[in-house]
C-alpha cells in the first residue's frame, strides 16, 4: 500500500549547557495509510521529540519529512497551517493537556475555530455533538469542565479535539500509559474502532510493549535518538535481532507468577545524547560489543526483507550464535 | 500490644464542596509490616491517592476531610499531630512520590541543585558531597551525569519521574509511598528503578506502598496486594493467593482486560461500563451495576470482608 509520511535523515538537536543533545539522530522509515506504526524505546530516546518534529511543533535540524507527496521540510510556517488540520496529536497527559477553565465543548470547539471549519455556530454545535458521540462521551457531558472527568473519559475529549478538524494523521504519544487498565482497554478499542472507521493513520508512541504490539502495523525500536530496529510486529516481536530489542522483550512485567521467566537486566553505563561519537550506542550495555561496536557506527540495513536492524553482529544474534546469559 | 510499622483502620475521606459530597474513601483498613511491599491498585477515582495523601496529612483542606478512623505509625496516630510532628514524619518516617512528576519539580532550579538541597536538608552533608550523592542516585536511576545541570524541561516525561524518584529515595525513608512511580517508564528502566527500590527496602528495612495500575509490576515488586473499588479494599491478601485464585468479579475483571502478549490481536475484554460517581454510590456492592454475578442482595447491602489471609468483600458463595 502507498505510504502516508515517509522520513528520511530526520534529526532533531537540542543545545544545552553540556554541549549539543543529538534527541532524533538520522531517523528514516515511512508509514503506509491507513495503518499504525508502533514507536517504542527507552525513556529520552527521542519518541516525543519525534512525534513533534514530525507535526512541525519543533523545527528539524536536518533530514526530510514528506507527507502526502509534499515535503514539509521546505513548507513556510504559512504554508504549514493547512497541514496541520491533517495532522494531529494526543498526548500522554489527560490532566495536562485540557485547558481546566474550558468546558468540553469549548475544548472541542476550539481546533475548528482554529482552522475555520464550521460556518455557523448551530453547525459547530453539531459537529462537536458528533464528535461526542463518536468517542463515547454522553451529550450531557457538553457544558462541564474536564475536572468532573476520570482519566479516561478525559482522553476520550481529547481524542476529540484531535479528530474534530478531520485529521488523516494522528500522533498518539502514550496516550494511554497514564489511564488503568481497563479504561485503557476502552479507549484503545475506540482508538482501533476510529481507525477503521475513518481511515487514519497512527504514530503510536508507548513504553508499553504489550499496548503496541495490541495495535501497531509495523514497529520500530529507537535507542538514543536512532531507530535501531524495524519490522512487522510479528516478526519484531518473534525474532527480534538486535541485543536491546531482546533485552527489552525479556523486561516485560508478567501478571503471570507460576511461570517464572528468563530475564535479562541489562548493566554497565548508559550513554550520554549529549554530542556522542562513533560507534553504536548500545555498546557499553551491550553484552557482546567488540572492538568494532565501540569504534564504528553500525548500519541500518534490510537483514530480512522488511525487517531492518543496526547491529555488527545481527547475523549472530538472529541465528543464536550469541546468547544472552539471563537471570 | 505489638503494633505493625503502618496500621489503617476504618479511614473515610470525604471531599465536600458546595454542591458535592465525593466519599473518596469509605472505611479502608490496611496493614503494612517492617520490609514489606504492598501494592495497591484500582480504577482512576477508587481513593488511592486518598489513601495516600491521608497518611501523608496531605490531604487538601478544603474540600477534604478526614471523617473517621486512625492512621498508626508505629503505634501513634497521625491525624492527631500536630503540624510540626508532621512535619518531622515527612522528612525522616514517611516519604511520597507524587502521582504527578511535573508538579514536584521546581521549574526554575536546576535538577542537581535540587536533590543536593534535599540531600542537604536530610544528611547534613556539605554542598559538594550532597551533588555527589546527587549525582550517583541520578546514575542508578539511569540519567547520566552530564545532565545535572539541566532544567526540568529539557528532561523527557520519564526522565522527571526518574528525578523524583531518586529525590525521595535520597531521603532515606522508613515509608515510601510511590504513586504511579514508574508509569512513563520504558520496561528496561522500570525493572532498573523497581531493583534499586528493592535493594534499599532490603538494604535500610524500609517498606513501601506502591500505588499502580499495573497488575505486572504489582507481582513482580510486591508481597501484598490490596485492589481498591470506590473507596473500599473489596480485596486483600498475597501476590500468590490473589494472582493464583482471584475471587472479587473486580479483580477477575482487571485480569481480563489486560493485553496479554502471548495471544494474537483480539479484542480487549474491558470490564463493561463505568466506575460509579463517587458522589452518589450505589446502595448495597458499589460493584453490582458492572458485575455478572449480581444478585438482589448484592443490591441491597454492601457486603463484608471474609477470609482471614486472602479477603475479599463479595457476596457470591456467601451463604
Ligand atoms: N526542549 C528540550 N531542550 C533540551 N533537551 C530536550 C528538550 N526536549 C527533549 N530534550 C531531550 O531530548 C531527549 C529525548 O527526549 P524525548 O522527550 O523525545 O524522549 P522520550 O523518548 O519521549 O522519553 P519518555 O519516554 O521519557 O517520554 C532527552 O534526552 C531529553 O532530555
Ligand atoms: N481535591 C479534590 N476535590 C474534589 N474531589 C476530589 C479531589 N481529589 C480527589 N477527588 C475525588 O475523590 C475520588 C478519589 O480520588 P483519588 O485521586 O484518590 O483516586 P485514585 O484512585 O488515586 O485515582 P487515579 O488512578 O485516577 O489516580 C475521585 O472521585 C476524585 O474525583
Ligand atoms: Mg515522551
Ligand atoms: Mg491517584
Amino acid at each position: 500500500m502507498e505510504s502516508l509520511l515517509t522520513v528520511s535523515h530526520l534529526k532533531k538537536y537540542f543545545d544545552v549547557p553540556a554541549g549539543r543533545l543529538h534527541a532524533v539522530d538520522d531517523v528514516s522509515f515511512s508509514i503506509r495509510r491507513g495503518e499504525t506504526l508502533g514507536v517504542v524505546g527507552e525513556s529520552g530516546c527521542g519518541k516525543s521529540t519525534l512525534g513533534r518534529v514530525l507535526l512541525g511543533l519543533y523545527p528539524a535540524t536536518a533530514g526530510d519529512i514528506i507527507f502526502q507527496g509534499m515535503d514539509l521540510s521546505t513548507f513556510s510556517k504559512k504554508d504549514l497551517i493547512p497541514i496541520r488540520r491533517e495532522m494531529q496529536i494526543v498526548f500522554q497527559d489527560p490532566y495536562a493537556s485540557l485547558d481546566p477553565r474550558l468546558t468540553v465543548a469549548q475544548i472541542i470547539e476550539e481546533p475548528l475555530r482554529l482552522h475555520h471549519v464550521c460556518r455557523s455556530t448551530a453547525e459547530r454545535r453539531e459537529r462537536v455533538e458528533e464528535l461526542m458521540e463518536m468517542v463515547g462521551l454522553s451529550k450531557r457531558a457538553y457544558n462541564l469542565y474536564p475536572h468532573e472527568f476520570d482519566g479516561g473519559r478525559r482522553q476520550r475529549i481529547v481524542i476529540a479535539r484531535a479528530l474534530a478538524v478531520g485529521p488523516k494523521f494522528v500522533v498518539c504519544d502514550e496516550p494511554v500509559s497514564a489511564l488503568d487498565v481497563s479504561v485503557q482497554a476502552q479507549v484503545l478499542n475506540l482508538m482501533i474502532d476510529l481507525q477503521e472507521r475513518l481511515g487514519l493513520t497512527y504514530l503510536f508512541i508507548s513504553h508499553d510493549l504489550s499496548v503496541v504490539k495490541h495495535i501497531s502495523d509495523d514497529v520500530v525500536v529507537m535507542y538514543l535518538g536512532q531507530v535501531i530496529e524495524k519490522a512487522g510486529k510479528r516478526d519484531l516481536f518473534k525474532t527480534p535481532m538486535h541485543p536491546y530489542t531482546i533485552a527489552l522483550l525479556s523486561a516485560i512485567p508478567s501478571v503471570n507468577i507460576r511461570e517464572k521467566r528468563q530475564r535479562i537486566i541489562l548493566k554497565g553505563e548508559l550513554s550520554s545524547p549529549i554530542d556522542p561519537g562513533e560507534g553504536c550506542r548500545f555498546a557499553k550495555r551491550c553484552p557482546f560489543a567488540t572492538e568494532e561496536c565501540f569504534q564504528t557506527t553500525p548500519l541500518y540495513r534490510e537483514l530480512e526483507p522488511e525487517h531492518f536492524v543496526a547491529c555488527h553482529r545481527a547475523e549472530e544474534v538472529r541465528s543464536g550464535a550469541l546468547q544472552f546469559k539471563s537471570v | 500490644m505489638e503494633h505493625d510499622l503502618l496500621e489503617i483502620r476504618g479511614l473515610h475521606v470525604h471531599y465536600v464542596t458546595d454542591t458535592d459530597d465525593v466519599q473518596a474513601v469509605n472505611g479502608v483498613d490496611l496493614t503494612l509490616k517492617r520490609g514489606e511491599v504492598l501494592g495497591l491498585v484500582g480504577e482512576t477515582g477508587a481513593g488511592k491517592t486518598t489513601v495516600a495523601l491521608s497518611i501523608m496529612q496531605l490531604i487538601p483542606d478544603p474540600p477534604g476531610i478526614i471523617l473517621g478512623g486512625e492512621i498508626l505509625f508505629k503505634g501513634k496516630n497521625l491525624i492527631y499531630n500536630s503540624d510540626k510532628e508532621n512535619q518531622e514524619m515527612r522528612g525522616n518516617g514517611i516519604s511520597m512520590i507524587f502521582q504527578d512528576p511535573m508538579t514536584a519539580l521546581n521549574p526554575i532550579m536546576t535538577v542537581g541543585q535540587q536533590l543536593a538541597e534535599v540531600v542537604v536538608k536530610h544528611k547534613k552533608l556539605s554542598k559538594k558531597a550532597a551533588l555527589e550523592a546527587a549525582a550517583e542516585m541520578l546514575e542508578r536511576v539511569g540519567v547520566t551525569r552530564d545532565r545535572l545541570n539541566d532544567y526540568p524541561h529539557q528532561f523527557s516525561g520519564g526522565m522527571k519521574q526518574r528525578a523524583i524518584i531518586a529525590m525521595a529515595l535520597l531521603c532515606s525513608p522508613e515509608i515510601l509511598i510511590a504513586d504511579e512511580p514508574t508509569t512513563a517508564l520504558d520496561v528496561t528502566i522500570q525493572a532498573q528503578v523497581l531493583e534499586i527500590i528493592r535493594h534499599l527496602i532490603r538494604e535500610n528495612d524500609m517498606s513501601m506502598i506502591l500505588i499502580t495500575h499495573d497488575l505486572g509490576v504489582v507481582a513482580e515488586t510486591c508481597d501484598r496486594i490490596a485492589i481498591m473499588y470506590a473507596g473500599k479494599v473489596v480485596e486483600y491478601g498475597s501476590v500468590q493467593d490473589v494472582y493464583t485464585h482471584p475471587k472479587h468479579p473486580y479483580t477477575q475483571g482487571l485480569f481480563g482486560s489486560i493485553p496479554k502478549m502471548d495471544t494474537e490481536d483480539e479484542r480487549l475484554s474491558p470490564i463493561p461500563g463505568m466506575a460509579p460517581n463517587a458522589t452518589a454510590l450505589p446502595s448495597g456492592c458499589a460493584f453490582y451495576p458492572r458485575c455478572g454475578h449480581c444478585q438482589d442482595r448484592c443490591r441491597e447491602s454492601a457486603p463484608d470482608m471474609r477470609g482471614t489471609e486472602h479477603q475479599y468483600r463479595c457476596w457470591l458463595d456467601a451463604e
